[in-house]
């Protein structure tokens, strides 16, 4: 109980600015420099699974968002009561019962979007990277800081995955959010022309390249190199 | 810190009813939402057999629910092609019917609902007859509507879905180029025995010239086997009723 007498006494002395530099860090670093995706590689199968399309991603994304940030939250709150001889099983049904939620959600209000993403929501569950901020960070840090992390590893997987949702859409169907582009810009040229769409992209082969690239792209920027 | 095996105990039983409570009072109050999602849907695959995905996907929920409560009449019927309207005691009608619960009995002691599409307002006036479908693909169920003409051989259209096929592979089997290769197929062949349409190995063939064949699902070939079973096990049980409804066949009083 002393710790958390003396952690609560350290924040009303800071008051640290609601979005301060290290507290923007917090967002900004998982975008690019730390991204779960292209740097850390988690949460790959799903990144794969659900990109064919853009708006079944969007979905996707936002769950994710959701998930993490509550996930985040709850165990950051929890942090000092719970045992640590079974905090990963306390984890697990955190996250657990918070996808289950999502889950019910989208079966009562998005029905066609649920038939879609169907088991995908549930291996939220098993996404790496919710559990890995769970424990790297949520267990040890501050409510409104594990949100901020939470929301920012979240945003770092959603851009990656809406950016290979829009490559193979646009290639692979293409269309965006369902709306044809390929047929608007095919008769620009005349009624004889047609743009070829690649149906590659629509297989998971095709998720694989467009995120090799991008990961390809992102570090030759960035020069990380793997240790 | 090290907590004593009654305060992890303690702590687990807490979390566990507090997570309880949450979901289960949640899933309680979405259900009435949720079943009200799944009768549409089932409404969209009934429709789906005898409209195109697109014109389905422009309508409006209330729109799909005033259309199917215009064109579409029902009724359950056993495998002796005899209408029944109560079962055990229970009134049965073709909606509350679980298709993939009487799946698990004998075709004999199961019930078929019949969908009947007709002209608006004139529920004698049919333009086909559509019948629910079920089976196993590879993973897990496949079921489907499918819609014949009044002659009783002729796909008039074909809906497919399934559990857990596999994306991309027998999951093809809900996309609708996939099902316009079942339309204006026939069903019965010259000699009126009883062929079903059968999904081909291999994809990319052109069978348009055979009215029993459809190409198949390259990679997806055991989803395409189930398909086809399913198909030719429901058309064996819905042939009583089919004869009786036959174009040409002498017409049945009404009861």
């Amino acid at each position: 109980m002393s710790t958390e007498v003396a952690e609560k006494e350290a924040a009303v002395k800071e008051s640290e600015a609601l979005l301060s530099k290290r507290r923007k860090k917090l967002i900004t670093d998982p975008l690019v420099d730390d991204n779960p995706i292209t740097i850390q590689v988690l949460g790959i199968c799903s990144a794969l699974a659900v990109t064919t399309q853009m708006q079944p991603t969007l979905v996707m994304a936002l769950s994710v968002i959701f998930v993490m940030v509550m996930s985040n939250l709850s165990i950051s709150l929890l942090r000092n009561k719970i045992p640590t001889r079974v905090r990963i099983i306390v984890q697990l049904a955190v996250v657990a019962s918070l996808v289950t939620l999502v889950n019910e959600v989208l079966k009562a209000f998005a029905y066609d979007m649920y038939k879609e993403l169907s088991v995908f929501v549930g291996l939220i569950i098993t996404n790496c990277i919710v559990m890995g901020r769970l424990e790297a960070y949520a267990l040890g840090n501050k409510p409104y800081d594990s949100i901020l992390d939470g929301f920012g590893s979240a945003l770092g997987y959603s851009w990656i995955i809406l950016t290979v949702a829009f490559f193979r859409e646009l290639w692979g169907s293409g269309s965006l959010f369902g709306i044809p582009i390929f047929d608007g810009i095919s008769s620009l040229f005349g009624p004889d022309f047609q743009l070829a769409t690649n149906g590659l992209m629509v297989s998971p082969v095709g998720a694989f390249i467009i995120l090799g690239l991008l990961i390809w792209v992102q570090r030759s920027k960035t020069g990380y190199v793997e240790h | 810190m090290q907590q004593s095996n009654a305060y992890i105990i303690t702590f687990s039983i807490i979390l566990t009813v507090v997570l309880g409570l949450l979901l289960s009072g949640t899933s309680e109050v979405l259900k009435p939402i949720q079943k009200k999602a799944e009768e549409l849907d089932t409404k969209k695959q009934i429709l789906g057999a005898v409209m195109s995905a697109d014109e389905i996907s422009g309508m409006k929920p209330e729109e799909i629910n005033a259309f199917y409560e215009s064109r579409i009449s029902s009724r359950v019927v056993n495998i002796e092609g005899e209408e029944v309207e109560e079962q055990d005691g229970v009134q049965v009608t073709a909606e509350t019917v679980d298709v993939g619960k009487n799946y698990k009995k004998a075709p004999e002691d199961r019930l078929y609902p019949v969908f009947v599409f007709h002209e608006e307002g004139d529920a004698d006036a049919a333009i086909s007859y559509i019948f629910p479908v079920y089976g196993n693909g590879l993973w897990d169920n496949i079921w489907g509507y499918l819609a014949l003409q009044t002659d009783m051989a002729t796909i008039e259209g074909i809906t497919f879905s399934h559990a857990g096929e596999t994306p991309g592979l027998g999951a093809r089997i809900t996309s609708s180029d996939v099902q316009q290769r079942y339309k204006e197929k026939s069903i019965y062949s010259e000699d009126g025995e009883l062929v079903s349409v059968v999904m081909q190995k291999g994809e990319g063939k052109d069978y348009s010239g055979d009215p029993h064949k459809v190409d198949g699902l390259s990679g997806a070939t055991i989803t395409a086997e189930g398909v086809n079973k399913m198909l030719k096990s429901y058309l064996e049980h819905y042939r009583a009723y089919m004869e009786k409804k036959k174009d040409g066949a002498p017409s049945m009083a009404l009861n």
